[in-house]
This record gives structure tokens, C-alpha cells and sequence, in this order.
């Protein structure tokens, strides 16, 4: 390869990956001018990751069945936030009510898919707009079950009902009694250095039996072999090891990561992975790249459309119990928890280099890593130049519309450059 | 039950409306040959193979008369999906591809062969696991029976454009148990080494027993590659013979039809000079999809009236909208011995020129804005015509007035000019068109497809109209449409588009054989052409 060519494709790549290099930036930057220190962001981001990824990776399948960016999961946060409060209301604590909270999300979740679904095929061309809209809407249904509905007619406990008016209180408790706080995430915790170790590892150990039972090409198991080998040298080194073994933490102790929480987001990407190789992906994705063709060999496209904004919004509904129960978060805002969760989720994926018609589960894990690492160091560096924590709020409302608009611009504007290329090369 | 025929339309009619564009059709084609299907536009083979694919759009205006045997048995086919499993397929003329997708993952769209697993057996086949290697080989068999020896690896949007034809047809040929399989226009977009390998590849594949149905225009390519003929016209059958029974000039001349005189509106007192040249036309490309033309070379002479005539998709319609600055154009035209500016609409209209658009509803009229508004738009944005006072306001005094003389000369009929222009009839609605294309003074006319979807009564007005402001006013007008008799009854020279470029320009009363010959891009004789 020469030079020059090498040059071109880096443009090219950094072109198409605008936003994500731009977020890279600008997180340096604050944490440049912050002076929080690495161990904190870490940690922070760590928690972050853990209780967001769920949702950013509902978004990928009605994405490849060209509906763009669901904005309409706040509707599937709504459906988890009353299977929570049932679950409250009906005294089942622990893991058992996180459990009840999600089978109640199933048909609940399903049904407001369907209905989303049935709306945004009559609004075809514009479905990340109606679903954004959809979202606002349903918020008012939403309030209206909880301060009306619960309550005055469908009786509810004294714990979760304001005793002496009429619906449901502003902030219920995940803590103390129903015991929802951490629910998933405290099932098992392991330690964040040994299962970095262990993961390379395995992946050093799968490559080589892989190779010699030639399954893999050489060229593969060395890269494997030589990466996974690197991450875990990286980890050992003594300023990196000293961020998680415990010793620069106040209380002394290792840093840990809850186990089944990221066992269930790798099991999202892997059904999303494993979904693309069924029939229904490969309609999804036809679907989504051309109606009128996938019509005229005879798919369903409303029926296609309909399952992809079903399975989103359920699954976006589970992301918000995770989301709910995780470490750090502990109370439940009645009427408000759901309203950024499409916002941010969406901001995030196409922070990860997704687009209105593209995206993959490394995206969406890569976006929500970047996103959040811009939200920790925004208040940080609103503290050092201006003086005020409360800046940085600014800086992260500023920058999640700034990207959604950029994001969609960019969109529009490939679709202009490669209509021209195609009428060119005719 | 053996049949001679694979396929048999018996009697077919189908009205919509009152309008009957099929009328008392039979097609019958036999297993394993080639019928050409001819006809000029409108002639009725479209709405022949939608009866045939049960399209929707049949159904949804109460269906249609007549008898559709497969194989000696009646059937109703009442969706494409249905066609399909029957048998019978289709090569679109647009190609029906899905351009991130590869070569097999296309010729397997929707038939996908997948395998079950425990997931699968629960929620269904929608989960089965898509069984790569199986496709592949298919589409591989598929892509080597049409003679592609490229890889079905290979993403379709990197293809050019000429492979698509040939992946459609793969993906027919590996739809199991085909009978009979429709080419619509499949040459158009091919080059001509394409073209001769598409119809090698339709001859193996009628060998092997399928039978074709081939819908062109190109008359040598029906004579190269047709078994039988079946020739439509205004929607009723004109004959069906063998290819060894005719040649082109009788098949051009039973295409256009065979009136024989010519109704003229009114001959020409005074001769055209044919050294004065209004237009000059040099390699004009104009980027319009689906009437896109390559390399127009033209002159309109002074004070004539024109006829741009040519099936449709041949460019026809890309003329004028390229010259006016509708659509990209590029090439090199002279106005009157100017140079002339293209892809400038205002400086086109602030130079003479004026147009009087085939699309009257979208690109003609302000639907909901007045008669009067609609007559003196053009000229108040490009003269500044019908304003008054430093403000440019709108002079409604003399508005109104214009308007009222218009009304009064092209009979305009209206309860007011005040009255909405789309509450008009299309007769009504095309002669504010003329109105406001009048109202800029042109010294040049464009009038596009100026009977499109007005009545028999009203269209021989705006022919009259037409002559009219030729004769009277002086103005060189160019007239294109798809309705030859149209153009033949007005025109002094008729220039006939194929493939994007002047065929041959004929005088109108040039023999039916010669326009349907050059409609097919045939050479036609030296002494048909107009001098």
C-alpha cells in the first residue's frame, strides 16, 4: 500500500467517524481542564457503562430496519417503570421483584410496540420524529395512570400512594424495605483485575485451539494472542493496576463489576448478532434498506416493522429496571425517570459512529463509553472555568441535542453526496 | 392435463373507470418460446401484465373480464406473490435489488434457505439460521446458467449498472418451477454486448422449456430473438403472427397503425425559411430520470411549429425541461444566433423563452392560488410586469384586466377570474398555462404533452390554440407528445427521440412504417425524411 492511499483512507475514515472523533476531543478536553483524577472518572464510567448499555443496544435493530433512532423506548421505560411500581406496591422484594417487574414489561412492552409500530407505518420517511413526539405524548397518558388511575381507581398500598390526595408519590424508594437497589447488580461481584485476566486468557487459549484445530488462519490467532496479551500486560502495570486493586479508593477495597449485569448485555449483543443471521434479520435488514423491494419479493414490511419497534421497546423496558436498580441510583422518580432515556440513548449510539441507517453492537458500546465519559468530565470542567458544577448540566444538555442535530445533518448530506456519485457514475 | 399453450389470456377487457384500455385481448403463448409483446405507449401491455400478476391495482378497480388458463387450467391470480408461486416471474424494468445486500443474499431475498434450531421451533420460522454455504451454491448454479462468471460475493451497489439485469434473472431462474417467465424492456439500460448476451441467455433459458414473454420496442431485437408476435394497439389486438411470417417494416407500420390520411388543422400559407434557425442544439444531455436524454442534436427553425415525437423513456420530455432550466443540462444551444445560457430558469424566461410543462398539476399551476395569480405569476417575478410603487406591490387593477382579456381570448371557461385553478377542468387548467406562458410575450414555445388528461373536445381546442398563436402571433413553437397523430395534424417537421438522441426528423405525412421504424431506432428511408 502506498503512502498516499494510506493518507486518503484515514481521511476517509475520520470523515465517517466526525462525531466520534469530535467526542474524543472534547472529552480529552475536559479532562484536560478538570482536575478530577483518572481513578474517579473511571470508576464512574465503569458504573455508567454498566447501567446504560442495555438501552443503547435496544436501539440497534429498528435502526437496521431503516426506522432510524427509536426515540419511542422511553414508551418501553414507561411499561418497566409500572411493572416496578407493581412489584413495589405488591410488597415482592429482592431479585424476585426485579423478575415480576420484568414479565409485567414483556406484554406491556409489546403491546406499546405494537402500537407504536402501527403509528410510525403511517408515517414512513419520518419515524425519528414521530417516535420523539410519540415518546412526549405517551408521558401525558403515562401521568395521567399514575396520578389519577392508581389510585382512584385501581387501589393502590399506602407505601407507594400519597396518604390524603390523590396518586402516586414523587420519589419511591428502591432501598431499605423492597430491597430493588442493586438488585441484579449485587448478584455476584467480581473482581474487575482478575476478570481482565481471565477474559485474555480464555480469548488466548480459544485463538489457539481454534488454530490448530485450523479453524482460524495464522495471521488471526497471532493478532488475537498478541492484543488480548497486551490488554492484560497494560493492566498490570503499576499505574494502571493501582486504579482498581483498591489502593487509591477511600474505603481500601478492589474495584469490582457486577457479574449478571454484563452477562445480560452480552447476551443483548449476542441476540442481536444472532438475530442478524435469521430469517427475520435478514428481513429487517432488507426492509430497511429498500421497501418497495423487499415488498416485491414478498415480505410483510408493516408486520417486519411492527416486530423490530416490539422487540426495541421490550428490550428497551428491561434496560430501564438494569438502569433502575443499579449501583449509584437507589430512588425511582415517579414521573420524570423516563424522559431523557431516549435522548441519551440515541445520542449515545451515534456518538459511537452509528448513523440513521446503520449500526452494530460496538458502536452503541463504544458510543455509550464516550457519551458518559463526556458527562463525568463536563461537570469537572464547567467547575474549573466557570466556577460552577451547574455549568456542566448545560454543557450536557448543549451537547446531546448538539450531536442528535449533527448526526442527522450528516445523514442528510451523504445521501445528497451519493446520489450525485450514483447519477456520475451512470 | 396436457395444453398447447403454457398460458392463455382469453377475452381480456378492463375498464377504468369508463376509460377501456384493454379491450377483447387475447395472448397465447406457447412452453419454451419467445413472445415479443409490441406496442406503442398506451397501447395496453402494461395493464395486460398487471390482469396477468393479479396487481393490486387491478383488483382495487373492479377487476377485469375475461379468461387466464395456465397450462389448459383456469386459474385467478389475485396477488404477485400469488403469480409467483403459479410459476410465472418477472424481470423488472426497474430493477427490484437491494443494493447493501450480495449477489446471493439478493437472488435469495425472502426464500432464504435456513435451518431449524430449538429457538426456531418455538417461535417459529422466522428464527431458523440462515444457511450460507446452501445459498451460495444456489446462487452460484443461478449466475452461471445466465453466463456471469462473477462472484456471488460481490455487493450489488458496486456492480455496474448493465450485471443488475442479469442478477434478476438469476434470481427468476432459481425460483423453482418457473413456467413463464416476463422481460419488461430488459435491453434498456444494457450496452449493446450486453444486449446481444441477455438475449442468448432468454434463448437458453426458453430451450430448457420456460416460456417468455418479451416486451420491447426494439424491433431488431424481436426479429433476432422472437418465436411468435403479438402486436397491441389503443389497447385492442392488432394480430399475432410468426416472426417468419413479417419483417420490421410490417411490424412498424402495425404498430403505429394504419389510418392512413392524415388530419391536418391547417396548412401553412407562407413557406419556412430554412436558413433562419430560432434554436440551435448542440449535444444537449439532460440529467432527467426516466426521460434522461444523451446527445440531442437539433434545429428549430423560425416561425415553424415543430413535433418532438418518440416513445416514452426515449428523452422526449428531457428536452425541454433541460433547455428551461428544470432540469441539469449540459451541451451548447444558440437562441436566435445567441449564446444561451443553460440551467438558468429565470434567464431562460427573461430571454423569450416560455414552457408550457407536461406536468400541469405539480409544476404548471398553484393549484389553490387564482386564475388571475396564475396568468400573471412568471411574468411579475421575471419582468416585473403587473407591480406597482417603489414596494413592487401587486397592480390588481391591471391584474384583473389581463386576466379578463385572457380569459376572453383562449375561452377560458370560469366563473371568475378569481376562481381557483384547481377547481378547473384539465382542458380548462392546461389553457392558464398557455395564458401565463403568453402573458411573458415569448418569442419561443415549449408546449409539453399538451392533451395529457384532457377530454377529446377540449384537446382539439389546444391544438387550435396552438396554431393559433403560430400563425397570429409569429411565435416558433415546439410541441412534444406521445400521441403522434397529435403531432402529425399541427407540426411542419416531426423530430422523433430514441435512446436519448434525434433519430431522424419526418414530415407528417411520412408513412406510418417509416415513424414506427424510427420510434424503434431503425434507420427509415431517405425519402421519408423531412428535407
Amino acid at each position: 500500500m502506498n503512502k498516499n492511499n494510506f493518507g486518503e483512507k484515514v481521511l476517509a475514515h475520520v470523515k465517517e467517524y466526525a462525531v466520534t472523533y469530535l467526542f474524543i476531543a472534547i472529552s480529552a478536553f475536559f479532562f484536560a481542564v478538570s482536575d478530577q483524577d483518572l481513578s474517579y472518572t473511571v470508576t464512574q464510567l465503569l458504573l455508567r457503562l454498566n447501567r446504560n448499555a442495555f438501552i443503547v443496544l435496544a436501539l440497534i435493530i429498528p435502526i437496521v430496519a431503516g426506522m432510524g433512532i427509536n426515540f419511542a423506548i422511553t414508551i418501553g421505560a414507561m411499561a418497566a417503570q409500572i411493572g416496578l411500581l407493581l412489584a413495589i406496591n405488591w410488597g415482592i422484594t429482592g431479585t424476585r421483584g426485579i423478575l415480576v417487574a420484568a414479565l409485567i414489561t414483556l406484554p406491556l412492552g409489546s403491546l406499546f410496540g405494537l402500537l407504536i409500530g402501527k403509528l410510525l407505518n403511517k408515517m414512513k420517511g419520518q419515524e425519528t420524529i414521530g417516535s420523539m413526539i410519540l415518546g412526549f405524548f405517551a408521558t401525558g397518558l403515562y401521568q395521567l395512570l399514575f396520578l389519577f388511575i392508581f389510585g382512584k381507581i385501581i387501589p393502590m398500598n399506602d407505601n407507594v400512594s400519597i396518604v390524603g390526595s390523590t396518586g402516586i408519590k414523587n420519589t419511591l424508594n428502591l432501598t431499605g424495605d423492597t430491597d430493588l437497589y442493586m438488585a441484579i447488580d449485587g448478584i455476584v461481584r467480581v473482581n474487575l483485575l482478575t476478570t481482565v485476566y481471565a477474559i485474555c486468557g480464555i480469548l488466548i487459549v480459544i485463538a489457539l485451539v481454534r488454530f490448530f484445530m485450523k479453524k482460524i488462519e495464522k495471521k488471526t490467532m497471532i493478532i488475537t494472542v498478541a492484543v488480548s496479551a497486551a490488554i492484560a500486560v497494560v493492566f498490570m502495570l503499576p499505574g494502571v493496576k493501582q486504579l482498581f486493586d483498591g489502593s487509591l479508593s477511600g474505603n481500601g477495597k478492589p474495584t469490582t463489576i457486577p457479574f449478571v449485569t454484563w452477562v445480560l448485555v452480552l447476551c443483548l449483543c449476542g441476540f442481536n448478532a444472532m438475530l442478524m443471521k435469521t430469517r427475520i434479520g435478514q428481513k429487517f435488514r432488507a426492509v430497511g434498506q429498500n421497501r418497495t423491494v423487499a415488498n416485491a419479493s414478498g415480505i410483510n414490511v408493516d408486520k417486519t416493522r411492527i416486530i423490530a419497534i416490539m422487540i426495541s421497546t421490550v428490550l428497551a423496558g428491561w434496560g430501564q429496571i438494569i438502569f433502575m436498580q443499579s449501583e449509584g441510583i437507589g430512588t425511582f422518580q415517579t414521573y420524570s425517570a423516563h424522559e431523557q432515556v431516549g435522548l441519551y440513548a440515541g445520542a449515545a449510539i451515534l456518538v459511537g459512529g452509528a448513523s440513521i441507517d446503520r449500526a452494530s453492537n460496538s458502536q452503541a458500546l463504544i458510543g455509550t463509553f464516550l457519551f458518559h465519559l463526556m458527562f463525568i468530565t463536563a461537570t469537572g470542567a464547567a467547575t474549573r472555568l466557570f466556577g460552577d458544577s451547574a455549568i456542566g448540566e448545560y454543557f450536557r444538555a448543549f451537547l446531546s441535542y448538539g450531536v442528535i442535530a449533527l448526526a442527522l445533518v450528516m445523514y442528510a448530506w451523504r445521501g445528497v453526496k451519493s446520489a450525485k456519485r450514483a447519477k456520475r457514475e451512470r | 392435463m396436457d395444453s398447447e399453450f403454457v398460458l392463455e389470456m382469453n377475452g381480456i377487457t378492463k375498464k377504468y373507470g369508463l376509460n377501456t384500455v384493454l379491450k377483447d385481448v387475447t395472448l397465447r403463448v406457447r412452453p419454451g418460446e419467445i413472445h415479443a409483446l409490441l406496442g406503442e405507449n398506451g397501447a395496453g401491455k402494461s395493464t395486460l401484465m398487471n390482469v396477468l400478476f393479479g396487481m393490486p391495482v387491478i383488483h382495487s378497480t373492479g377487476g377485469f373480464q375475461g379468461q387466464v388458463r395456465l397450462e389448459g387450467q383456469d386459474v385467478k391470480i389475485h396477488s404477485p406473490m400469488d403469480a409467483m408461486t403459479k410459476g410465472i416471474g418477472m424481470v423488472h424494468q426497474e430493477f427490484m435489488l437491494i443494493p447493501g445486500f450480495n449477489i446471493t443474499e439478493n437472488i435469495k431475498l425472502n426464500r432464504e434457505i435456513s435451518r431449524p434450531w430449538f429457538v426456531s421451533k418455538i417461535i417459529g420460522k422466522d428464527m431458523e439460521l440462515l444457511d450460507t454455504p446452501a445459498m451460495k451454491r444456489d446462487a452460484r448454479l443461478a449466475l452461471d446458467s445466465v453466463g456471469m462468471k462473477i462472484d456471488e460475493n460481490e455487493l450489488v451497489s458496486t456492480l455496474p449498472i448493465g450485471h443488475m439485469q442479469f442478477i434478476e434473472i438469476a434470481r427468476e431462474i432459481d425460483k423453482t418451477g418457473m413456467k413463464l417467465l416476463v422481460f419488461d424492456e430488459p435491453t434498456a439500460v444494457l450496452t449493446e454486448s450486453e444486449a446481444a448476451q441477455l438475449i442468448d441467455v432468454m434463448k437458453s433459458i426458453a430451450a430448457r422449456g420456460v416460456a417468455i414473454i418479451f416486451i420491447t420496442h426494439r424491433l431488431e431485437e424481436v426479429m433476432n430473438a422472437a418465436d411468435t408476435i403479438t402486436i397491441l394497439r389503443d389497447g385492442q389486438l392488432v394480430t399475432s403472427l410468426a416472426k417468419t411470417e413479417t419483417d420490421m417494416s410490417e411490424l412498424a407500420r402495425l404498430m403505429i397503425g394504419g389510418s392512413g390520411s392524415v388530419s391536418r388543422v391547417s396548412e401553412r400559407e407562407t413557406n419556412i425559411d430554412p436558413t433562419k434557425i430560432a434554436m440551435k442544439i448542440r449535444h444537449l444531455a439532460v440529467d432527467q430520470a426516466g426521460e434522461a436524454t444523451v446527445d440531442i442534436n437539433l434545429d428549430v427553425r423560425e416561425g415553424e411549429i415543430l413535433g418532438i415525437g418518440g416513445l416514452a423513456g426515449q428523452g422526449k420530455i428531457g428536452l425541454p425541461n433541460g433547455i428551461m432550466g428544470c432540469y441539469p443540462a449540459t451541451g451548447e444551444v444558440e437562441l436566435f444566433g445567441e449564446k444561451f445560457e443553460l440551467n438558468n430558469a429565470k434567464q431562460a424566461l427573461s430571454k423569450g423563452l416560455a414552457m408550457v410543462s407536461e406536468n400541469r398539476r405539480q409544476v404548471g399551476l398553484l393549484l389553490d392560488q387564482s386564475i388571475e395569480d396564475n396568468i400573471v405569476f412568471s411574468a411579475m417575478q421575471v419582468q416585473n410586469d403587473f407591480v406597482k410603487g417603489p414596494f413592487k406591490l401587486k397592480d390588481s387593477k391591471k391584474i384583473r384586466a389581463h386576466a379578463e382579456e385572457m380569459v376572453k381570448e383562449l375561452d377560458i371557461r370560469c366563473t371568475s377570474p378569481t376562481q381557483a385553478s384547481g377547481t378547473l377542468s384539465g382542458g380548462n387548467q392546461q389553457k392558464v398555462c398557455v395564458a401565463r406562458a403568453l402573458t411573458l410575450n415569448p418569442r419561443f414555445l415549449f408546449v409539453s404533452e399538451p392533451t395529457r388528461g384532457i377530454d377529446i373536445g377540449a384537446k382539439a381546442l389546444v391544438m387550435q390554440t396552438i396554431v393559433d398563436l403560430n400563425r397570429k402571433k409569429g411565435i416558433t413553437v415546439v410541441v412534444v407528445s406521445s400521441e403522434l397523430s397529435e403531432l402529425r395534424s399541427v407540426c411542419d417537421r416531426i423530430a422523433i427521440v430514441t435512446d436519448g438522441v434525434v433519430e431522424c426528423i419526418l414530415r407528417p405525412d411520412s408513412s406510418d412504417t417509416a415513424f414506427g421504424l424510427a420510434m424503434s431506432g431503425v434507420d427509415v428511408e431517405e425519402g421519408e425524411l423531412a428535407k
